[in-house]
């Protein structure tokens, strides 16, 4: 976990995918479908792949709640970058992905830096848990300033070498019912 | 068991679509609410809203989350502003039949120990 600076631009320039939908919560369950898939088909375990679907589920909800004050029409783009580069489709079980890069996007209001922080805990409140539940399953957190206007928010996740590739792909219940302790 | 909300489901014609659904139960001394689907943004109104309907009652609350496959922050949020209000009142949220992947979250928000979580619904309405 880490809010500085480490997360390096990745090799490729352009993402291998990119999506851009609207601040509307009807569309995070499909957003969660997405990124659970991704992550199964980079070649992420179980609990990692519910970690960065669950990741990216708190970063929109922070941009719609917190960014477009819970406007519905305006845009959000996840960009997913497989740093390493992703499997040959004739060789789908040898993952070359060491991490994946995930640059969520918005023009909403930029904020201080510094006011974007997780919360103390021991004050048992509602609200004020995304940004601590993003540094909790993420291995690298970085909120910025886009040129020229938004917030970019870019998260990192390892994928370790010896980690075996999913044994199947979930169907969609199964994303959702998918178990994992982090 | 009286489904009490299907949330997101549009007002227009066609297929339903498929959003949280919360069913509301008096069993003994307590409303149990079991709510199926994720809890997210999308789904936390609806839940909140059949929260305060039960704790209008004046009864001990029992969430039910074994058919809550995913729960995000907004649902914890909604629990824990369940339990302050509940508290205020002297009253008792269980909450039980959560999947690992809801306990996940509550554990990565260091909530667990915050909630009466309990394994089984019979044990949450278990004369105390």
């Amino acid at each position: 976990m880490n809010n500085g600076e480490p997360i390096q631009p990745g090799a490729a320039p352009a993402p291998q995918l990119k999506l851009q939908v609207l601040s509307n919560p009807l569309f995070l369950s499909g957003v969660r479908e997405l990124v659970y898939q991704l992550a199964v088909r980079l070649g992420f375990p179980d609990e990692a792949c519910g970690q960065l679907s669950l990741a990216v589920d708190e970063a929109i909800c922070n941009v719609i709640r917190h960014g477009y004050q819970r406007a519905h029409d305006r845009p959000i783009w996840i960009s997913f970058f497989a740093d390493g580069g992703v499997a040959d489709p004739e060789h789908p079980a040898v993952s070359p992905t060491s991490a994946l890069r995930i640059v969520i996007e918005d023009e909403a209001k930029q904020v201080d830096l510094a006011s974007i922080r997780s919360r103390n805990l021991e004050e048992i409140r509602p609200g004020g848990l995304g940004v601590h539940i993003i540094k909790e399953v993420m291995d690298e957190v970085r909120y910025e300033h886009r040129h020229p206007a938004g917030m970019r928010l870019t998260m990192l996740k390892r994928r370790l070498p010896d980690a075996p590739l999913s044994p199947h792909t979930p169907s969609p219940g199964r994303l959702s019912s998918a178990g994992g302790t982090p | 068991m009286i489904p009490s909300s299907s949330h997101g489901t549009p007002g227009g014609q066609g297929a339903p679509a498929r959003g949280l659904r919360i069913a509301s139960e008096a069993r003994d001394a307590f409303i149990v609410l079991s709510p199926e689907g994720d809890i997210d943004l999308m789904g936390s109104p609806a839940l909140r809203t059949e929260i305060t309907k039960a704790q209008q009652t004046g009864k001990d609350l029992v969430i039910d989350l074994s058919k809550v496959p995913y729960m995000d922050s907004s649902g914890l949020a909604t629990l824990v502003g369940a339990m302050q209000a509940a508290r205020r009142t002297r009253k008792q949220i269980t909450l039980c039949g959560l999947t690992d992947r809801v306990r996940s979250i509550f554990s990565i928000a260091r909530l667990e120990n915050v909630f009466r979580i309990v394994p089984t619904l019979d044990d949450a309405t278990k004369p105390a």
